[in-house]
């Protein structure tokens, strides 16, 4: 049995679904999950869609090594990574990272992880359509800040 | 031959997804400096302040080598999450 999962895919995902996936590695008692969705603004400005591109293969590759990199940092089992591409819209689930542990502290470590990596290495980019036009989105400070603490 | 790749903001300044090269290069940098020879657009696009590049599908550093049969990726910092 595989105990990584990465999917990157324009279909929605079901949280329920990602959950019960982790939740049958009964060794674990620790289930860690996150969700990120698209927000209806940024920078000031009301957003209206969002469209991702990716590098097709090297986001994959980057994704798999990522989760390579948690389980030396922390024993786990299950681990689950799904990140949508193409056109989304506010209130859309774009990101999902669970893991499951033996207890809590290490899978609450081992998701903030692979999320604050994915965020600097994996090669997404977001393209926001707002009043004010289509837009590039930058790469904040704080996010590779975040990265650099592990 | 290797095969360049260009992605988002990179992409759209140059108007090209991708191309192909038979010259040889000693390293990434050598590359660069070469693209951006192709006008001010090539230039503007690969201001190597804050490009990443790609080697391979794994992120470099600017000294890296290339050798015949690489996909090199040339990219702005990543804003996936």
């Amino acid at each position: 049995m595989d105990n990584t999962k990465i999917v990157v895919d324009a279909a929605a995902f079901s949280v329920g679904d990602e959950y019960q996936w982790l939740a049958q590695c009964n060794a674990d008692g620790a289930v860690v999950t996150f969700t990120g969705k698209v927000r209806d603004h940024n920078l000031g400005d009301n957003v209206s869609a969002l469209t991702l591109e990716h590098y097709p293969g090297m986001t994959e590759k980057a994704l798999a090594e990522i989760v390579v990199e948690a389980r030396e940092r922390w024993p786990l089992q299950r681990v689950s990574v799904y990140h949508r591409i193409g056109a989304m819209y506010p209130g859309d689930e774009i990101v999902f990272v669970g893991v499951t542990s033996a207890h809590r502290g290490m899978a609450f470590e081992a998701t903030e992880f692979i999320m604050d990596y994915l965020k600097t290495r994996a090669p997404f980019w977001k393209r926001e359509a707002t009043e004010q036009g289509d837009r590039w989105v930058d790469a904040r400070d704080s996010d590779k800040d975040a990265a650099k603490r592990w | 031959m290797i095969d360049i790749l260009f992605f988002a903001q990179v992409r759209e300044i140059i108007g090209v997804n991708s191309l192909q090269l038979s010259a040889e290069f000693n390293n990434v940098e050598a590359l660069r400096q070469s693209l951006c020879q192709r006008g001010a657009r090539w230039a503007l696009a690969l201001e190597s302040g804050k490009l990443l590049v790609a080697v391979n599908q794994t992120l470099v550093d600017s000294d890296h080598p290339i050798k015949a049969g690489d996909e090199v990726a040339f990219f702005p910092p990543v804003t996936g999450g």
